[in-house]
């Protein structure tokens, strides 16, 4: 039998190793947060966001260069998966709240759940067979479609949970008054989960921003503005993790702290968008 | 006027209207089927893209699986793209599952302890703060962690704990050498501590989910019979959350198998065993990013695919275990963004 004085001397080491572990795991993030911006904060200049990247030469011999068409490309390739992914996420949603007794139901949910787990890398691969493929060139589209399939089933969750929330009664209502089935989702149900729904869709456009692995064979990347705008779509395009990638692994310095810069950039988009999801959920609480 | 007192009288005039003129059968009935047919092409479009993914790799890696046959090419140790066109996965295989479990079996548990720190010591306002930063981990680009890993953390590895082991090795243990491994920076170590950090928010929220979900009269119960306070975690509450526990470390443990980005910069890329534990070393996305936009030969890409598809089993397998988890302890929440 152990004495108290015992048992309170244990009490106290379990709790300063609790304090200890935490400061452990947090540590590092600081550690990363810190780096990055000390390395990357020279680099951002007016030229980051005008020039395009160009050959390595170009920064060699001290012309500008920045990265105008990676955060470009960003944009649209992200937005256009955006706009792939969140009618399918929020159909699939809807699919699972609103029709409950689907027979179709349970496997959306396995397939669904086994979708997102699924690694970034292999949706890449099946964009690059799917898209990449038939069109015979790497593209902007191609990229998007990629980054889509990282959208889609986190949408669907959030989608799920977010009109799940809303209390049946409100259903109810709307059908009382003679609502059609279709107008009680799309007119009181959807509006009443706005805050859920715009919540779960940033965050899944947060998670795919950050994504590079299905973009390296997917839109490829690509020095140069794309001549048409069409390009864009049609052709290799530039996007800021798969380029951060490029430049960490070039040999060039002077494309390392451009690496940096876009690491605060990338950083930055994503952790507004992350701030922004969990404004709202604080909000609607 | 403003507005305010005009609706009123507007709304009742549409209200007015429609009570005339009630909606058609039509647009009830139709409008209806219309909607279901279309959700339920959506939500089956997900069934589609998921069957999709297994039959497109499995689809595209069987020429290589064909080749080698698919348990050979598992335990095929050579991959030679470039001579003899050989290709085998125990390298990609052994270097995945090295590092994810070892990832896991470090960050297990420190990820535990913040789980239980914040669910049961630290005020509301510190919990908030930690639960924020927790999460931002999982926020972090695997890329900008990758680039702090090989400017920052590869190099100050090698020179503050790498070359001093291996040095000591050196004049104490010659025979412990091979197992160490060249003391480059870039390797199985380097990128197994990356992993470590990068999957600590899954355990975590997992774990202060559970914990959460504890009956306040299960503690109080064991404070009543003068527990301490980590006795009462100890006996009371971890035992009942270890359900959420679990199935939170198994999907750190499918985190950790599929990342790829940081991995792939950090692990030094060598694709013939044996690794060593500083040494440079290869796991299966990795291989995938370094050699999917060179590959020319067919055989070459078909390969990668059949990587591609032995990844795809080995994480349907850890989900399908994760899911099972969940269902059976019936967890909610514990959503890492």
């Amino acid at each position: 039998m152990k004495t108290l004085l015992q048992r309170n001397i244990r009490d106290r080491i379990m709790e300063s190793l609790l304090v200890l572990s935490t400061i452990v795991v947090l540590l590092p993030l600081i550690i990363i947060l810190v780096h990055v911006v000390v390395n990357g904060i020279s680099a951002l200049n007016w030229d980051f966001f005008t020039q395009e990247l160009g050959s390595p030469s170009r920064a060699m011999q001290g012309r500008p260069t920045g990265l105008v068409h990676t955060i470009l490309g960003t944009l649209v390739v992200d937005f256009l998966a955006l706009f792939i992914a969140v009618p399918i996420g929020f159909g699939a949603g809807i699919m699972l709240s609103e029709f409950p007794d689907h027979k179709l139901n349970p496997t959306l949910r396995v397939m669904n759940d086994t979708l997102n787990g699924m690694p970034a890398i292999l949706k890449g691969l099946l964009a690059f067979v799917l898209i990449v493929k038939p069109m015979g060139t790497f593209s902007g589209l191609a990229g998007a479609v990629a980054l889509a399939f990282v959208m889609i089933p986190i949408i669907a969750r959030t989608t799920e949970s977010a009109l799940m929330s809303i209390p049946w009664s409100i259903r109810e209502a709307g059908l009382a008054i003679g609502l059609p089935r279709w107008r009680v989702v799309l007119s009181t149900v959807m509006p009443a989960a706005r805050f859920g729904l715009v919540t779960g869709t940033l965050i899944a456009f947060a998670r795919a921003a950050g994504e590079a692995a299905p973009l390296l064979f997917t839109s490829f990347g690509n020095n140069y503005l794309p001549n048409h705008w069409l390009g864009m779509l049609l052709g290799p395009v530039d996007t800021l993790p798969q380029r951060l990638y490029s430049l960490a692994i070039s040999p060039y310095s002077h494309w390392h702290s451009m690496g940096w810069a876009a690491a605060i950039v990338l950083l930055v988009f994503v952790i507004l968008c992350f701030g922004t999801a969990r404004y709202l959920t604080r909000q609607k609480h | 006027m403003t507005s305010d007192s005009d609706n009123p009288n507007n709304s009742s005039k549409e209200v007015r209207e429609l009570l005339r003129r009630p909606p058609s059968a039509i647009y009830r009935w139709l409008g209806d089927r219309i909607f279901a047919v279309v959700v339920v092409l959506l939500g089956m479009s997900i069934i589609a893209l998921a069957t999709a993914m297994a039959i497109v790799l499995f689809g595209e890696g069987s020429l290589a699986l064909r080749q080698f046959g698919f348990w050979d090419f598992l335990r095929g140790t050579t991959w030679d793209p470039a001579v003899q066109l050989v290709f085998g996965a125990l390298p990609f295989l052994f270097g995945t599952v090295v590092t994810s479990v070892a990832a896991l079996l470090i960050s297990i548990f420190p990820a535990i302890a913040v789980g239980i720190f914040t669910a049961e010591y630290a005020p509301r306002w510190l919990s908030a703060i930690i639960d924020n930063l927790i999460q931002l981990i999982a926020a972090v680009p695997s890329v900008v962690i990758g680039i702090w890993g090989i400017f920052v953390l590869a190099p100050w590895m090698r020179d503050h704990v790498y070359l001093p082991i291996f040095t000591w090795a050196e004049t104490s243990y010659p025979a412990l050498l091979p197992i160490l491994g060249n003391p480059m920076g870039y390797g199985l170590a380097t990128a197994t501590i990356v992993l470590s950090l990068m999957i600590v928010p899954y355990t975590t929220a997992l774990t202060k989910d559970a914990i959460k979900s504890v009956p306040v009269a299960q503690r109080e119960a064991s404070s009543a019979l003068g527990a301490t306070k980590w006795e009462v975690i100890r006996m009371a509450v971890l035992p009942y959350a270890r359900g959420g526990i679990l199935a939170g470390a198994i999907l750190s443990l499918g985190r950790a198998i599929g990342e790829t980005m940081a991995v792939a910069m950090l692990i030094g890329n060598k694709n013939t065993l044996p690794f060593s534990i500083f040494g440079a070393g290869a796991t299966m996305p990795s291989v995938i990013v370094n050699e999917f936009r060179e590959a020319v030969e067919s055989l070459h890409l078909s390969s990668l695919m059949a990587i591609g598809f032995t990844l795809f089993i080995i994480a349907l397998i850890v989900n399908l275990i994760a899911a099972y988890m969940t269902r059976k302890f019936s967890i909610k929440g514990g959503q890492v963004i």
